[in-house]
């Protein structure tokens, strides 16, 4: 069972307050939506739980189980149990998905125990071919070179298929459905509500009803301008479906102006 | 009064850029084979000057400081006194077995072949050896292709080289299992000479890997030659390693000739040298000569690494594509220059050339200049270089899924590499590479 909570966030890009006073907890086996428009900072949350150094925390705290994720370096928050889809996810030429994704995986049995000799290559294939086919990927889609002349559909399996293989306790997708076809959505779908459950807690940010008629989130927040704004149910996500951002902005575009 | 004390201030280099050695130290009787050779480069050696940086060859080498009056050369049967050879270079590269292997060292040479392949009339063999055993064979093979007159390097080495290799492989003699050797170069203060003659004659095939390497501390020079000819619908597969230990200053003229239907595969990994300057050029001379060069080249410290290469396209339907690879850390440097030559007529050519850099520090440089002298206008031909950084983004990736830092230094890196490792089919070349990746990242 794992806690993530996040108090009164407060992130700058180059000297420009982007979160301004962020707050949520998530555990594991809540599936989470973030919604909201565009510019108003989901992917900067997304970036600053990683660590990514040019996203600053000024004010606030991240709290993983206890520990203080502020004072991990990157690699250690992935190793504690974060991950995060990424909105675009960049390409690594000349380095294969395969030889990635062991690297990554022996990196973690490294952190346990530093005498680890690595995953076996047998073992690790089998894994590797379990998790694709989940996925429905070709199994050649190991021999690729990571991101690099993928379609937005490929990369976006790619970073599922990451998630699959590392096993992490709380995962950020940003935007995965964003650039998949219906087919493509519903297999991503289907590969994250497989991995879901009782050892893994999802935060989804998207802008559409579309992926969470698939991923059925029991938690919908709303952000606007740097904070979330409103907490409730499914039933919130209907609404936004619906009605659209205007009253958001309406209600809290005042307290953004003051 | 410390060993180390004094070996640091002898690596301090005076200003004195001339060699110290005098026509005695010529081996040139006119009963041996090579007297005449050896008479002619000697001459060259008198006429040509020390290069300048006011060469344009020369322009971004400097040799001002370095101690060529120092360098002495090693009498015979040195190597008895000196660090010997490491076994891990003897090991094979390619394949688990070689069909031969040469040893060159300071002042003597070990030399063996399988006798199925001697049975076969492939000549492999050290220079003193040729000379009692293929008099005939290396008189009229040496000097075709790098001429003394290339350079003040190239006639030193042609007129006063202790010793060389011979590799002739008959026509249309396949040679399965790879040769292989290893020019050591331990001790202090000397003139290594190297020669390498290689002929494949008329439909022959062979694979050959040849290292130079010395301990980390020798702080010597060497000067070497490798004459490459590919007869008409030959193949020769040629792996160069230059392993050289971190204070060598290195300098070497290169070429290859290649005939009608025939294929070079020249790779090339240097990672050595505290300085190298380096030649190394293609004659494509037959219809339908393919010659390609992959180098890859990893500096740190203080080398400087300087490769000077030229792919001469002389006659018509020739091909030839090189790519080289390099990354620079801490205060290296690394110098590429290329040329794409199409001669007059020589029609339907296809010549490519590429580098690439990586900078993995701030006080880290490559020169990169590309260059294409065409005279004929039915040719497809292209050049491209990059000098880079590692970009942040890929290296954050990477951390955000729990790969620490310098694994994925490495990792990037590696990538960077993997078009020239694609481009190996030597899994043993492959993994020195890597090695070399991981050593040169610690
Ligand atoms: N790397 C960056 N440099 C400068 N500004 C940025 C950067 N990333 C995001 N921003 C700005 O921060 C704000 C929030 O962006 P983002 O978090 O990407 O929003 P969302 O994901 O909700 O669309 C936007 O105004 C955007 O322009
Ligand atoms: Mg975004």
């Amino acid at each position: 069972m794992s806690t993530l909570t996040i108090r009164n966030l407060h992130v700058s890009i180059e000297g420009k307050e982007i979160l301004k006073g962020l707050n949520l907890e998530i555990k594991s086996g809540e599936i989470h939506a973030i919604m909201g428009p565009n510019g108003t900072g989901k992917s900067t949350l997304a970036y600053a739980l990683m660590g990514h150094p040019s996203y600053e925390v000024t004010e606030g705290e991240i709290i993983f189980d206890g520990e203080d994720v502020l004072e991990l370096d990157v690699d250690e928050r992935s190793r504690a149990g974060l991950f995060l889809a990424f909105q675009y996810p960049v390409s690594i030429p000349g380095v294969t998905v395969a030889n990635f994704l062991r690297t990554a995986l022996n990196s973690r049995r490294r952190a346990e125990n530093p005498e680890d000799k690595g995953i076996s290559i047998l073992d690790f294939r089998k894994t590797l071919k379990e998790k694709m086919d989940l996925l429905k990927m070709d199994h050649a889609f190991a021999g690729r070179y990571l991101n690099d002349g993928f379609s937005g559909g490929e990369k976006k399996r790619a970073e599922i298929l990451q998630m699959a293989t590392l096993k992490p306790k709380i995962a950020v997708l940003d935007e995965t459905d964003s650039g998949l076809d219906i087919d493509a959505l519903r297999i991503v779908s289907d590969g994250v509500n497989a991995l879901s459950g009782d050892d893994l807690g999802v935060v989804v940010i998207t802008h559409y009803q579309r992926l969470l008629n698939h991923i059925k989130p029991q938690f919908v927040h709303i952000m606007f301008d740097g904070r979330i704004v409103e907490s409730a149910g499914p039933e919130l996500a209907l609404r936004l479906e619906e009605h659209g951002y205007d009253w958001v902005r309406e209600k809290y575009a005042e307290a953004v102006a003051a | 009064m410390t060993k180390t004390n004094t070996k640091v201030r002898s690596k301090r280099y005076t200003a004195s850029p001339t060699f110290g050695f005098t026509e005695e130290t010529l081996n040139a009787p006119s009963n041996s084979p090579l007297g005449s050779y050896r008479n002619s480069a000697w001459s060259a050696f008198k006429e040509e000057a020390m290069p300048t940086t006011k060469d344009e060859a020369w322009r971004r080498t400097d040799l001002r400081k370095i101690p060529f009056d120092s360098f002495q050369f090693p009498a015979d049967g040195a190597f008895n006194e000196l660090a010997p050879v490491p076994e891990a270079l003897l090991a094979p590269l390619v394949g688990d077995q070689h069909g031969g292997q040469i040893t060159l060292l300071a002042g003597g040479a070990k030399v063996s072949l399988a006798p199925e392949i001697e049975k076969k009339g492939v000549v492999f063999t050290d220079f003193k050896t040729a000379e009692k055993e293929h008099p005939e064979l290396l008189a009229k093979l040496i000097g075709n292709v790098v001429r003394a007159e290339d350079g003040k390097f190239a006639a030193l080495t042609a007129a006063l080289s202790q010793n060389g290799i011979l590799l002739y492989v008959p026509r249309g003699v396949q040679v399965e299992e790879p040769l292989h050797s290893v020019l050591w170069g331990a001790g202090d203060n000397l003139a290594h000479l190297s020669h390498l003659v290689i002929y494949v004659d008329e439909g022959a095939s062979v694979t050959y890997v040849h290292e130079a390497a010395s301990p980390d501390d020798s702080l010597s020079m060497h000067a070497g030659i490798v004459e490459i000819t590919v007869s008409d619908g030959a193949n020769l597969r040629f792996v160069e390693l230059q392993s050289w230990g971190s204070e060598i200053v290195n300098f070497s003229h290169e070429r290859a000739k290649i005939g009608k239907d025939a294929n070079l595969d020249w790779i090339f990994g240097a990672v050595g040298s505290r300085l190298t300057k380096n030649f190394s050029d293609l004659d494509l001379v037959g219809k339908g000569a393919n010659g390609r060069m992959s180098g890859f080249y990893f500096a740190d410290g203080e080398q400087h690494l300087d490769h000077d290469t030229q792919q001469n396209h002389l006659v018509p339907n020739t091909y030839s594509d090189l790519l080289f690879k390099g990354a620079l850390k801490e205060n290296s440097r690394s110098v590429w220059q290329g040329m794409i030559f199409v001669a007059p007529g020589a029609q339907q050519t296809d010549g490519y050339q590429a580098n690439r850099n990586l900078i993995l520090s701030d006080t880290a440089r490559a020169d990169s200049i590309p260059g294409l002298e065409i005279s004929a206008d039915d040719v497809r031909c292209s050049h491209g270089t990059t000098i880079g950084k590692i970009d942040p983004e890929p290296l954050f990736y990477l951390l955000s899924r729990g790969i620490p830092q310098e694994d994925a230094e490495r990792l990037v890196v590696e990538g960077f590499f993997d078009p020239i490792m694609q481009r190996i089919p030597f899994e043993g070349v492959r993994n020195r590479f890597q090695e070399a990746i991981k050593e040169k990242l610690k």
